[in-house]
């Protein structure tokens, strides 16, 4: 081991005391273990000095001004026990917290001194394409020994994050935040102002993890379902249930415990680079105001964030503000930032809870007054399970004898997790109407845009006395019914409700390529529905207010915004059991690229024909997401597309350029990619 | 484990066959791109066992594949050793998917059996089932037009995380009676197994269990053992 790295991370000493087991079962420490071998007071947050009129953001690493170096090299970490060499910026990990102003003109030399090439993508931020930082799509990278300098002026304001977009650097340690300063005081008052950057770290080499998947796609899934669950099922509700209850699944061998690809397994979640027993800790004083810019950059993880006994206030969601919602916790995905605000109220330590998605572990850290009392660690919840409403889909080799044997009672049986209310209606339909077969339901979706599920979602909440016979009366005229007749009845239901999204659909050529299924793809979401509302697996009906794309409304009115000029429709496909994920079912290496118009709003749409959560990132361009509401969408980076559902945003093509589109799980990201180019 | 000489001698000219064919079949799919399809390679020893039945014979099935994309090379062995006479099955198959979770499978199988061997031409399926049975079907052709079939199924039920139980099931049947093969026309054999591993690590199994095979038609003249219960322990890995 060349001792002359820099270690971050545990101190020798802590290494000794502190198993790899302990980590990665995220199993609970005792504050006095976790303290042993540094001075808490050291990693605890000091009071905000004012920049601007602006509290600064409290993080010892962090630099600040216009014009920085950074020197990409390796460093030795230990967040388990074992010492590992990590890809770091300037020895640190995460990377130095830059502070930017909105503004300004950055400029920022990046020097490599790895033996591989390296790059620095700026995720969130507008900029030309130059600047971005793709190799291979926007510049050749950084070689070896080379220092690239980007400059651009910045031009927004908010918290965002940077990483390496060269291989698996970015899953060793590449990812530091940004958090830029606006020109004009955003509208909140607070004190303090901390970074939370979750992400997840593994002592394995990311190829072979990547190997690993693809030689056994549940290598990493100990939470599987197993023969006493089974018997367990049996006794609660009978064989015949139990039995049918599994039977889709395991029809399409599929597995309704696979929520991560990744797990606990071989990943230690950090929250600011401190593990569940370095345990990360923030000050506040009783009665002030805390903003906590979370961002996740973790490779591969989900996670579903709370705060036991504080009520959160996000404000702004990508960097961009949003109106403030409250809630209790939120699910965050791989690469999206949440910005939230809590006031608490006492004296006390406040656990910021990060549990991944699949509860193989979670990211701890402390809100308290004194650094050496830590938050007591809260209990995990349960296992998710996935339900038929993650699947909205179906396999492509069932024939319809299969799908005859789906009836009713077996379709009750195997929603249990769902959302109550579209589905009962799918129930009855289902039911009621026995001709309308597969092919016809696909037809519907597939080609007609215009039935916008969340307006069905919406309109069945506020009116559930009219809400049935309409949709029975849609159902009965399904196969024969043609895209007007289905216009002219999302009008009559858009009288009823206050949203509008729709009443623009079809005024735009809708564009879909031909999707190929094959060996590549092992789903299909046959009725792929929005979800807006929908909070998620494993977090439907959990007791606590859980935030939704459908609470993200803009602080700012979009209503200035055209109409879009047409639509795009794009699949998200994959076979889980090969390990191969794609667009369309083909893969980027195959795939020609996307062309936008400058000048042109185009509407993009997302079908997730796979069961795992995907996290969209266009670059260079900002999404608008629609929520409900398009007089106020709210501006992302990142979309998340749930299993099994669809998503629409728009897009002002408003930068010339190459850019990239891509998941940003870095193990789909390699197919499921697109070049999208600007002229 | 002896090999015999035969085999010895035909089993290089088989990898090395395997390895043209690789050749060409990734080199044509090697595409630019920001990050391709990996190589991925996997060795597997299914089964490294040795039973109580009579004269306690060593058993092995194991395979190796390199794959990239949806296309892989595929080599198979599985056999028997017992008082020093081996007897053997192996095939180098290439498999391009066909399914999701599907190959279709086209090679060479050769065949050992104490003295003698046998070459045939195979083609088959392999690939998971609905209800998770990991399955494969071969059919074989030899140069006289004899046909056969073999096929086999196993199921993996977690007990936990970690123990896990995996019942098996092969058969196989042929369209003539190859003498020197100890084969007889019709269906031939059936053997079942059921075995309970745990896995140390996802890499690493040992196991016990019982296996169960029987001989029929012809093919049990040809032996002196038709019907044999045993139990059996070893160890399967992969990497």
């Amino acid at each position: 081991m060349n001792t002359q790295k820099p270690t971050i991370g545990l101190t020798e000493t802590q290494s000794q005391n502190v198993s790899r087991r302990t980590f990665i079962k995220g199993a609970a420490m005792s504050s006095a273990l976790a303290g042993v071998g540094f001075a808490p007071s050291q990693l605890l947050a000091s009071m905000p000095g004012e920049i601007n009129n602006q509290p600064t953001v409290t993080r010892t690493n962090t630099l600040s001004g216009t014009e920085f170096q950074l020197d990409i090299g390796t460093s030795i970490v230990n967040f388990t026990g074992t010492p590992q060499i990590a890809t770091t910026v300037n020895n640190m990990l995460p990377s130095p917290t830059l502070i930017w102003r909105e503004g300004d003109e950055v400029t920022l030399h990046v020097t490599n001194h790895l033996d591989e090439m390296t790059s620095i993508h700026w995720h969130g931020i507008i900029l030309p394409f130059e600047m971005d930082g793709v190799p291979g799509l926007t510049y050749d990278g950084i070689m070896p020994g080379e220092t690239f300098t980007y400059k651009f002026k910045v031009q927004q304001h908010g918290t965002y994050w940077y990483h390496s977009h060269s291989g698996f650097q970015e899953q060793n340690g590449m990812y530091g935040s940004i958090v830029i300063l606006p020109k004009e005081k955003d509208p909140y008052d607070y004190q303090y102002d901390h970074l939370i950057q979750l992400s997840d770290w593994t002592d394995e080499d990311p190829a072979d993890v990547v190997k690993n998947l693809k030689r056994m796609p549940d290598y990493y899934n100990y939470k599987q379902r197993t023969v006493g669950d089974f018997f367990s099922e049996i006794q609660e509700k009978g064989f015949t249930a139990a039995f049918n209850e599994r039977k889709m699944w395991n029809e399409m061998s599929m597995m309704d415990r696979d929520l991560s690809d990744v797990s606990g397994s071989t990943y230690t979640y950090l929250m600011n680079g401190a593990n569940p027993a370095t345990h990360w800790r923030g000050q506040f004083k009783p009665g002030a105001k805390v903003r906590l810019r979370f961002v996740n950059s973790s490779a591969m993880t989900f996670f579903d964030v709370h705060i036991p006994g504080l009520k959160m206030t996000v404000i702004a969601s990508d960097g961009n503000l949003v109106q403030p919602v409250e809630i209790d916790q939120f699910r965050i995905g791989v690469a999206e930032t949440y910005d939230v605000l809590v006031e608490p109220e006492d004296a006390q330590a406040y656990a910021i809870f990060a549990q991944a998605i699949d509860r193989s572990g979670y990211a701890i850290g402390s809100l308290t007054t004194d650094a050496e009392v830590l938050a007591e660690i809260p209990e995990m919840d349960p296992l998710p399970i996935l339900s038929h409403t993650d699947m909205a889909m179906d396999m492509k080799d069932m024939d319809h004898s299969m799908h005859g044997g789906m009836h009713h009672s077996q379709h009750q049986g195997m929603n249990h997790d769902m959302p109550a209310v579209d589905h009962s209606q799918h129930q009855g339909m289902n039911h009621d109407m026995p001709a309308v077969d597969h092919s016809q339901h696909q037809g519907m979706n597939h080609d007609m845009p215009a039935v916008d599920h969340s307006q069905h979602q919406g309109m069945n909440h506020d009116m559930p006395a009219v809400d049935h016979s309409q949709h029975q009366g849609m159902n009965h005229d399904m196969p024969s019914m043609n895209h007007s007749q289905h216009q002219g009845m999302n009008h009559s239901m858009h009288n009823m409700s206050e949203v509008d999204a729709n009443k623009e659909v079809a005024d735009w050529p809708v564009e879909q390529a031909k999707i190929k299924w094959g060996p590549h793809t092992n789903m299909r979401a046959e009725d792929a529905q929005y979800r807006l509302s929908d909070p998620g697996v494993g977090l439907r009906n959990n007791g606590r207010k859980v935030l939704t794309y459908a609470d993200l409304r803009n602080l700012y009115p979009t209503r200035h915004d055209a109409k879009p000029d047409r639509e795009i429709i794009l699949n998200l496909t994959g076979n889980m059991e090969r390990y191969m994920w794609s667009i369309d079912g083909i893969p980027y290496s195959k795939a020609d690229p996307i062309h936008l118009k400058y000048g042109e709003r185009v509407r993009i749409t997302f079908i997730n024909n796979t069961m795992m959560n995907h996290p969209m990132h266009l670059h260079g361009l900002w999404s608008d997401l629609e929520t409900g509401d398009l007089n106020y969408l709210p501006k992302k980076h990142t979309i998340v597309v749930q299993p099994g559902a669809r998503i629409s945003f728009r897009v002002n093509v408003d930068a010339k350029g190459v850019w990239a589109f891509h998941c940003h799980m870095l193990f789909h990201m390699a197919g499921m990619f697109r070049k999208v180019i600007v002229a | 484990m002896k090999v015999h000489t035969k085999t010895a001698q035909k089993l290089p000219g088989l990898v090395a066959f395997g390895l043209i064919i690789s050749f060409f079949v990734f080199h044509q799919s090697a595409y630019a791109g920001m990050m391709d399809e990996p190589l991925v390679t996997k060795f597997t020893m299914d089964k490294l066992e040795i039973s109580n039945a009579k004269n306690n014979p060593k058993k092995w099935e194991l395979d190796f594949w390199v794959m990239k994309d949806i296309q892989r090379i595929v080599f198979k062995s599985e056999g028997e050793t017992v008082d020093g006479e081996t007897e053997s099955e192996n095939m180098l198959l290439y498999g391009h998917g066909i399914a999701p979770y599907w190959d279709v499978q086209l090679g060479l199988a050769y065949d050992t059996h104490e003295e003698e061997s046998h070459n045939w031409g195979v083609i088959g399926l392999s690939g998971m089932a609905p209800y998770f049975f990991e399955t494969d079907i071969h059919a074989l052709v030899d140069s006289d037009g004899n046909l056969g079939l073999r096929a086999n199924t196993e199921l993996e039920l977690l007990i936990t995380q970690r123990l896990i139980l995996v019942p098996e099931l092969e058969a196989e049947a042929y369209s003539a009676n190859i003498p020197e093969m100890k084969l007889g026309s019709g269906f031939s054999s059936l053997a079942l197994g059921l075995r309970l591993k745990y896995e140390f690590k996802r890499e690493f199994a040992p196991y016990i269990g019982v296996a169960w095979h029987k001989k029929y038609g012809n093919t049990a003249d040809f032996s002196t053992e038709d019907e044999e219960a045993s139990l059996v322990a070893g160890v399967s890995f992969w990497f």
